[in-house]
């Protein structure tokens, strides 16, 4: 928390891999939590919503009364990463999802969920992330969504050969729709972990 | 739909155990048709596994259990947008190749189906499609992520209702993975012999203190609390067969599953997810079962 020198950061841990994200974070140095309660929120500084099941996040973050808390720490301006599934939760809009599918918002996007097709669609590749430097990152998509239109808030921080936007950025909000926690290359989580210590 | 372009690289391990690990913490369901796939989207599955029928229906008509119509899978990955998971019989690789070729999410080479070969289960690497198999200790596990397994579901016995072989199995997986740690190398070669299965495989399970891939549990899994034990015994997550759409309630008690595997160290909300659930599925012990009935005993 504020005045701390390493405070403590929190992973969505409702469904999906956050236990890799929190295997990152600690590598990294952080104090990571997995946060399913409302008590859990209240003590992080900053959070990672992981991949998984977009719907089912949805469905039970609304039911255990964490959606609202969770709006209202992006509101008041706690840096929040989401990947894949987790950005999508993150996205003011959300394409083809499930029938009353909702999202967390605040980031100001429209996502498309399954926006490359079936899992034999699913792909790894190279990755220029300016942001980041050199080298590109190797990025690993499995039945991943896109930024279908950043909004005039946010900012596009990769993107595609065919141009389709990857990675996003907000003030404190980050986004990817691939999945760094799976490859061992820290920088995305770096940059976050940048943002929760500078708020 | 999909546009990727020549430098990206597609159905590789990665990818294959990737989707998988986006599945942890979450329910599976059987099913049999869109309706039902649609009702297990609504109540929170992370994904639907299509099957012919549902194994307490195999177990009652008996017969050859198949692969399900295409047109059924058709209509199953039309109606949902999660991950569609499907049933091949062990050893038929051509139901496999048409599985794949409908572009479903998942294979599951499947002791609930009827075996189509006594001897060889389907070679996976084949596949751009990742495959689940069914273990029932970690020998056979690591046999199946030899052949290209890339997530793993202890076999339990499907069409039950009965939830002791599935906590045997994960119990019998999990401890075995535990009594690797530690051993030293001349011991693992030993422990390869015993498991019969590649010592490289062995060397790295020791060393991690875990399987490279997924691992789920399934067979008999019915109630909120049966979903809770088994994450609580170390499950990355469950596949319920029968017992949703053999219930009373299937919605309901869909949700109520869905609950508790993510609140599993949380017995007041699976106590509050178990409450008017109405009846559940009539099942069977295991203990009745003659051994020839026992599905878990397909596959090696």
């Amino acid at each position: 928390m504020a005045g701390s020198a390493t405070p403590t950061v929190g992973v969505l841990a409702l469904q999906g891999d956050f236990r890799e994200h929190i295997a990152v974070l600690r590598q990294l140095g952080a104090d990571a939590i997995p946060v399913k309660r409302v008590e859990e929120l209240e003590r992080v500084a900053g959070l990672v919503i992981p991949g998984g099941e977009s719907s089912v996040m949805d469905k039970l973050s609304r039911m255990f009364g964490l959606a609202e808390p969770l709006k209202a720490a992006i509101t008041s301006g706690m840096p929040v990463y989401g990947t894949c599934a987790g950005l999508i939760m993150l996205a003011d809009t959300v394409l083809d999802g499930i029938v009353g599918q909702q999202s967390l918002g605040g980031f100001d996007l429209a996502v498309r969920r399954n926006a490359f097709g079936s899992q034999l669609d699913s792909f790894e590749t190279d990755l220029e992330v300016a942001a980041l430097g050199d080298p590109p990152m190797h990025a690993v998509f499995i039945r991943a969504p896109v930024v279908e239109t950043v909004g005039a808030r946010a900012t596009a921080l990769a993107s595609l050969a065919d141009g389709r936007v990857v990675a996003v950025e907000q003030d404190n909000l980050l986004g990817t729709s691939f999945h760094p926690e799976m490859t061992g290359d820290t920088r995305f989580h770096q940059y976050f972990l940048a943002k929760v210590k500078a708020a | 739909m999909s546009t990727n372009s020549t430098s990206d690289e597609l159905g590789t391990s990665r990818v294959k155990r990737g989707l998988a690990e986006m599945l942890k913490g979450g329910v599976i369901m059987d099913v049999v048709n869109a309706g039902q796939a649609k009702i297990a989207e609504d109540a929170g599955a992370v994904a639907v596994m299509a099957l012919e029928r549902v194994p307490a229906d195999i177990r009652s008509q008996g017969g050859v259990a198949r692969m399900s119509d295409p047109d059924l899978i058709d209509g199953i990955i039309e109606a949902v947008s999660i991950p569609v998971m499907a049933k091949a019989r062990i050893g038929h690789f051509v139901e496999a190749q048409i599985l794949q070729s409908l572009k479903v999410d998942y294979i599951d080479e499947s002791e609930v189906l009827s075996p189509a070969d006594y001897v060889n289960h389907i070679d996976k690497w084949n596949f751009s499609v990742p495959f689940v198999c069914g273990a029932t200790n970690l020998g056979e596990a690591l046999r199946r992520i030899t052949e290209g397994a890339a997530m793993i579901r202890s076999k339990g016995e499907a069409g039950t209702g009965d939830v002791s072989e599935a906590t045997k199995h994960i119990r019998t997986i999990l401890g075995e993975i535990n009594a690797l740690k530690g051993k030293s190398k001349d011991e693992l070669y030993v422990a390869a012999k015993e498991l019969q299965a590649p010592y490289e495989l062995v060397r790295e399970i020791a060393a991690a203190g875990k399987l490279p891939v997924v691992l789920f549990t399934a067979g008999g899994v019915a109630t909120p609390a049966d979903a809770a034990l088994m994450m609580q015994l170390g499950a990355d997550g469950v596949f319920v067969g029968s017992g949703i759409f053999k219930s009373g309630n299937p919605a309901q008690r869909a949700a109520a599953i869905v609950k508790a595997t993510t609140f599993f160290d949380d017995a007041d909300i699976v106590a509050q997810a178990s409450r008017g659930l109405g009846e559940a599925m009539v099942g069977i012990n295991v203990s009745d079962l003659a051994a020839p009935h026992r599905l878990s005993e397909r596959g090696w």
